[in-house]
């Protein structure tokens, strides 16, 4: 016969395992994630900010209970970076007192909040029936009554206790709208094949909720709770402001803006020095839970987009 | 159809009462109105705080007390503050404020945020993209806490350069205009304290709106059928906003509803910020105060407000999409 | 070049000239991607005339739609294209967006693979067809006359009703009128040329074949030359008049549609027509399995991309990628491969094969041949009569019906989705019963009532003699056990999360077994289904689409069922892979003793592998029996419409074959139709007498033996050939 017949590859099914081994998922994100630069800024600046938030002692001679009376209302200077106030606390002292509670605040709720929506959603999805009923009458709850309301009605009740009522408080009603996500994303999961096959093999409910659910919404959990952190700061400083949130002698950069906003023409830096800070913290939030999005998302178009920059310059 | 936005309305109405009622209780259990009598100098005696006890009903249950304050609002009455004011008479003015205020921001702030967020998509990672992007970012990480004096001083600025006192942030109006000054002056001075705080609102709702407009118009330009409406011989540009941007158009009705809920709780800091008498401000002063009724009053204003965006939405999505028109 | 240098002939936009209508020469294009540029189409070169239709086949990923987009210049902005094509002479690359709308739609115009997302969803149908109309209408067509016209042109590509339906959305369209829908947009404005892009991929094979006939009268009405895309050989053995074979974005043999599919020249077109069953094969053949996959577009190695997975490669084959010459000069047919001659040579000498009466019976052998296919041997020990053997699974009545709700809030029972009515079939010891029907016809119903092991809304299920009814927690999960189960999508019934290993051994955690047992039986499992054991430790997203099938069937095999339920298993799965895991399950079936229950909708498939085989309709079986009873003297006007309905692989016979195309759309299940369900489309109904007709009406029909472990439910069953 003259054609070379190999009759070994008809039954070699294992056939070829793709070439080359492909780089891991988390290794992929990573790379993704490490070219976004304003992504990757964003990540640096908020470790910065809570390193520098906790080891402000190192930079500064002043403690927080030291009033200097004799230098009240003083411009920033090389000794008082942010200035001083009225009755002469150094304000980056104080700034940096307030962001670590607004930075802790801001992760604690972020984190459990996100935990337990993610708990909560997966199982009003997964059994449906009344819980998914009543989640999701909670979410609309939620929306005709806004967490910021229930929470400063009820702060008379907790004036003078811990700060860490307020995380509670916070995480009270801050879950329900990603858990309505994560709900929804259940949903789709459900339907899908592994879910069943576990279904069929007899595997038990919330086993599979641990094993197969929650692990494949892991990027959207982690996006959803760095915009949870987000959020928290957002409505920590909200409550604060009015007097609502973190209680005395707590500071947080809610409460500095409060006091500084009175001043803010005349003595600027008691209002720029907090709410510059706060906004960086809210903007670096952000772009990293973009930059996380975008990484975690193989639909992301930047690889395209390099590549056309390369064709133009080319 | 009609069948289902009447259900609907009947389910934001039973929300309602719901909210109201939660906001009562937390209210009343949260809340010591005696404790400002009580710090009176010198204490006054037993029997009148018992009497101001009577007069407010707390010797009653919670929801006996909901109860008899919710028949009132039936009827119109609101109930009395904890100064013996009646609400009802200072309700209407202060609903006008607020609304004034948001109605002309989130219409303005829609209209603006829809068409820069088109833009922004039509022209993605090009110039204007990426600075429409750029502030969209800042602004929604700038709270309204911080956004408002920010713009106070942009205005105090421009006074500053114009040498003109012509842009006004604290308050609704002055007081000092003279009766019989005619339309064309009052609505000078009202215009002259509306635009600074419009401004600050409209700059979220723009911020806002503009990032989903965006990313709804984007996700349509991948899709099919403007595939197909450009196989059938219509140009990009004219298959983009004539098929894309109308079907674009239609997440962009349920977020008007989430959007509206977080205007009127940012509409709580813009009414403090610039001095605004309206319910925002109210709901401040009834927590100070320690004042169930006007904090019940408020919830039930922000809940309206939002049945009313909520249901809106849902008929404007019944109105984009003919897949729900049942 | 650039835009300025090519300019737009206004002529062309009325009149047609003489010449090739299209011209395709060395197009290239390619795109930007993660892991470096993806070169989708490579040096093509082709020809439409006038009047012809040519066909593009080619597996997923071959560039066959990417070049055909290129052709609309509808490719995203990212995608660099070079080469040349031409429409009547008009050079199309290089023109402006603004320029090529006015061809596009007017001279060119696409039918798209996916019918449900090709439409706007806001606007009606009537409104985007008379769109068409007016875009190119320059003014002169008024939106009446338009509105007019799109009427008529969605009654010509047989819409019922079609006034009425041309103010009806998209969404109320079902997918079937939907692909119609489109085709009137494209002929609307009487076009040159129709590109057609899998236009009946994503539909049942009776909506199937009621669009390809929907296509052969635009073709008839316009004149036009059709370009038609698909994976299916034998979509296009009927319907085509040349063809063209990609492979690794590059055309590997073209030529008349006849000699392609009896004289393949290149080793991948034989490939692919020894892997597909045939529907009209009375004996079993071999399938032919490819080994391996098509390679990655990115980095493409020297030589000829097919040659790795060749089993005629030598080494030739890998120092220069062969150029497409022809085979015969007379005939303009062309391949690209070295060693055609020698192709020819092993044909002339293939033995003859038994079993198939095809014109392309050569071409088959040698594949066979070729490709070293074998049928698997029957069992050790030769099977005891049917009737001895023990059921497996025993469905009796089964009942399954849904209630529609409406409401948000308050739920209100609206109506009843009859999805299963009445439903009885047994699967016996080492025996394949193959359940088919068209989407919506039930089955996915019955077999997850099956497999779900709770007591269904009426009628008995049994497993392994124990009924579902009286089981508790602990027993389902000890029949469950004995049942196992395989999906039809590979990507999404493997958790991407878990390593292959894991995956297998989650049921096997389930059911206590130890881990040093389970650490043993891992590898044993990927060994029986034809992995590697070292692959245990990768994660799915790493594997072909059939590799993932053979995990979920090692993760099914792994507590040793007696009963494997299939789910369309190799339905999302591209040709030339399909084969292979068809043999493992037949492998697999001869050597541990298994029983399939195998649900699909592809009949020739379904003719392969089982030895008996159920049709149903609306929740009904109509007809049962032995694979060759069914198959070879269908006696339902259904069985008979469904098998007329799929194309056989086969030029000569395609062509010479009478095809019942059914009218209509499936009714809702829902609202099922008294009496016969399947009167409202039945060809044979019409036919009958007054007195005939109420009986259909009026009466259900039984299900009646017609011979030998042959059943059928129609009062006027007779047979007829149809395959």
């Amino acid at each position: 016969m003259s054609t070379t017949v190999n009759p070994a590859a008809a039954q070699d099914a294992a056939a070829d395992i793709v070439t080359s081994k492909p780089v891991s998922r988390g290794a992929l994100v990573r790379r993704r994630f490490m070219r976004n630069r304003w992504a990757l800024g964003g990540i640096v600046v908020i470790v910065l900010l809570y390193v520098v938030a906790f080891s402000y002692p190192l930079f500064s001679p002043y403690s927080y209970e030291f009033h200097d009376t004799s230098l009240t209302y003083d411009p920033p200077s090389l000794s008082h970076w942010f200035g001083t106030d009225n009755i002469g606390t150094d304000m980056f002292v104080a700034s940096m007192r307030g962001l670590q509670k607004s930075l802790t605040i801001g992760l604690l709720v972020g984190v459990i909040s996100t935990a337990l929506s993610a708990v909560v959603g997966a199982a009003a999805g997964f059994f449906g029936g009344i819980t998914d009923r009543a989640l999701m009458w909670l979410v609309d709850l939620l929306l005709v009554l806004p967490s910021f309301l229930i929470i400063s009605i009820a702060s008379p009740l907790f004036k003078g206790s811990s700060w860490l009522i307020l995380v509670v408080l916070l995480v009270a009603f801050q879950w329900m709208i990603t858990a309505r996500i994560v709900r929804g994303m259940t949903l789709t999961l459900k339907t899908r094949e592994y879910v069943s096959a576990a279904r069929f093999m007899g595997q038990s409910p919330w086993r599979t909720i641990f094993k197969h659910i929650v692990p494949n919404m892991s990027s959207l959990l982690i996006v959803d709770a760095t915009i949870n952190v987000g959020s928290a700061v957002l409505q920590e400083s909200g409550l604060s402001y009015f007097g609502f949130g973190v209680q005395p002698p707590d500071v947080s950069l809610g409460t500095l803006i409060s006091v500084g906003t009175g001043s803010a023409l005349t003595f600027p830096w008691l209002f720029y020095a907090p709410a510059v800070l706060l906004i960086i913290t809210l903007l670096s939030v952000a772009v990293v839970g973009d930059g996380l999005r975008d990484a975690l998302d193989p639909t992301a178009s930047r690889a395209r987009r390099r590549e056309k920059r390369k064709d133009k310059l080319a | 159809m009609f069948g289902f936005l009447v259900r609907r309305l009947i389910n934001y109405i039973v929300l309602c009462v719901v909210a109201t009622f939660l906001s009562f209780t937390l209210s009343s259990i949260s809340f010591d109105p005696l404790s400002l009598l009580r710090q009176h100098n010198p204490p006054p005696p037993a029997a009148t705080i018992e009497a101001k006890r009577v007069e407010l009903h707390l010797d009653q249950p919670i929801p006996v007390r909901f109860l008899t304050w919710g028949e009132g609002v039936l009827h119109g009455d609101f109930g009395e503050t904890t100064k013996d004011h009646a609400i009802t008479e200072e309700l209407w003015r202060r609903v006008g404020v607020s609304l004034r205020l948001f109605l002309l921001g989130i219409t303005i702030g829609i209209a603006l945020g829809v068409l820069i967020g088109v833009a922004s998509a039509v022209r993605q990672y090009k110039l204007f993209d990426y600075i429409s992007t750029f502030f969209s970012y800042v602004i929604l990480a700038t709270p309204v806490l911080v956004l408002g004096p920010l713009v106070k001083q942009v205005a105090q600025a421009i006074n500053n350069a114009t040498g003109s006192e012509w842009l006004q942030f604290t308050g609704e109006y002055s007081g000092t205009l003279d009766a019989d000054a005619g339309w064309l002056a009052a609505f000078d001075e009202r215009l002259r304290f509306l635009i600074v705080p419009t401004v600050t609102i409209v700059l979220g709702q723009i911020a806002y709106y503009s990032r989903y407009q965006r990313s709804a118009m984007l996700d349509v330009l991948g899709s099919d059928f403007l595939r197909t409406a450009q196989a059938k011989g219509l140009t990009r540009r004219r298959a983009f906003f004539k098929h894309g941007l109308r079907t674009a158009l239609i997440p962009m009705a349920t977020l008007f509803a989430f959007g509206f809920g977080l205007l009127v709780v940012g509409g709580v800091f813009t009414e403090t910020i610039f001095n605004w008498q309206g319910m925002g401000a109210w709901l401040v002063q009834g927590i100070n105060d320690q004042d169930t009724n006007v904090t019940a009053t408020v919830t039930l204003f922000v809940a309206v407000c939002v049945l009313l965006s909520g249901w809106l939405s849902d008929v404007l999505y019944a109105l984009l999409d003919p897949r729900i028109r049942v | 070049m650039s835009a300025s240098e090519i300019t737009l002939d206004e002529g062309l936009l009325d009149g047609a000239g003489d010449g090739p209508v299209l011209e395709v020469a060395d197009l290239d294009v390619s795109f930007p991607s993660e892991s470096g540029r993806v070169h989708a189409v490579r040096g093509l070169t082709y020809q439409v005339a006038r009047g012809e239709v040519l066909g593009i086949v080619g597996e997923s990923g071959s560039g066959k739609s990417v070049s055909s987009l290129a052709v609309m210049g509808l490719l995203p902005e990212q995608a660099r294209i070079t080469g040349s094509i031409r429409f009547q002479g008009q050079q199309l690359l290089g023109l402006s967006d603004v320029q090529l709308s006015k061809i596009r739609g007017r001279r060119i115009s696409m039918v798209f693979q996916d019918p449900l997302s090709a439409l706007t969803p806001v606007y009606t149908v009537g409104d985007q067809i008379a769109e068409a109309l007016l875009i190119h209408g320059r003014g002169k067509v008024s939106k009446h006359a338009a509105a007019n016209r799109s009427v008529e042109l969605l009654d010509l590509v047989g819409i019922p009703n079609a006034a009425a339906r041309a103010k009806a959305f998209p969404h109320e369209f079902s997918g079937g009128m939907r692909q119609r829908a489109v085709i009137a947009m494209a002929i609307a404005n009487d076009p040159d040329l129709i590109i057609a892009d899998e236009p009946t991929t994503a539909l049942d094979v009776t909506v199937q074949a009621q669009v390809l006939e929907v296509l052969k009268t635009a073709k008839e009405v316009t004149g036009a030359g059709i370009v038609i895309i698909t994976h299916d050989l034998g979509v296009v053995a009927g319907f085509a008049d040349r063809l063209m074979v990609m492979y690794a974005g590059k055309a590997v043999e073209t030529g008349h549609v006849n000699e392609v599919y009896q004289q393949p020249r290149m080793p991948y077109t034989l490939g692919l027509l020894g892997s597909l069953p045939r529907v009209d094969a009375a004996e079993k053949l071999p399938l032919v399995p490819i080994k391996g996959q098509p390679p990655s577009l990115t980095d493409l190695p020297p030589g000829c991309p097919f040659a790795p997975r060749c089993p005629m490669a030598v080494d030739d084959c890998l120092t220069e990628e062969p150029a497409l010459s022809e085979v015969d000069s007379t005939s303009g047919h062309r391949a690209a491969c070295i060693r055609s001659a020698e192709l020819a040579a092993t044909e002339a000498a293939a033995d003859e094969i038994e079993g198939v009466d095809a014109s392309n019976a050569a071409a088959i052998e040698t594949a066979v041949e070729v490709f070293g296919a074998e049928l698997v041997a029957e069992p050790k020990a030769a099977l005891r009569p049917r009737t001895e053997r023990p059921t497996v699974l025993g469905v009796e009545s089964l009942v399954k019906h849904f209630s529609v709700t409406k409401g948000v809030v308050l739920k209100r029972k609206v109506g009843t989705v009859h999805a299963v009515d009445g439903v009885s079939f047994e699967v016996r010891e080492q025996e394949t019963l193959g359940l088919v029907g068209e989407s919506g016809c039930g089955k996915t119903t019955t077999l997850m009532e099956i497999l779900g092991l709770t007591r269904p809304t009426g009628g008995n299920i049994s497993v392994l003699g124990k009924d579902v009814s009286t089981l508790d927690a602990k027993g389902r999960k000890a029949i469950r056990r004995d049942m196992q189960v395989v999906f039809q999508d590979p990507l999404a019934s493997l958790d991407p999360r878990m390593p292959v290993g894991d995956v297998i051994a989650e049921p096997m955690q389930v059911h206590g077994f130890d881990a040093a047992r389970i650490n043993k039986r891992i590898p044993e499992l990927l060994d029986l289904v034809g992995l590697r054991p070292e692959y245990a430790d990768r994660y799915p997203n790493e594997f072909s689409g059939g590799q993932r099938q053979r995990i979920g069937i090692a993760r099914a095999l792994a507590l040793e069922p007696k009963l494997l339920v299939l789910d369309e298993p190799v339905s999302a799965l591209d040709v030339s892979i399909q084969a292979g895991v068809i043999n493992l399950l037949d492998k697999l079936k001869a050597e541990l003793g298994l029983s399939y229950l195998f649900v699909a909708h592809d009949l020739s498939v379904v003719r392969h592998i089982a030895d008996r085989v159920a049709v149903m309709y609306l929740g009904k079986i109509i007809e049962i029996g032995d694979v060759d009873s069914v198959f070879g003297a269908p006696s339902h006007p259904y069985t008979q419409a469904l098998l007329s309905a799929i194309p056989i692989p086969d030029p000569v016979k395609e062509r010479a074959r009478e095809r019942i195309i059914l009218s209509g759309d499936l009714p809702s299940p829902a609202n099922p139709p008294s009496g016969c369900r399947f009167r409202t489309r039945c060809f044979l109904h019409a036919t009958l007498s007054d007195s005939d007709k109420a009986k259909c009406i009026e009466v259900e029909p039984p299900r009646e033996s017609q011979g030998e472990d042959h059943e059928v439910a129609c009062h006027f069953a007779r047979t007829k050939q149809v395959v």
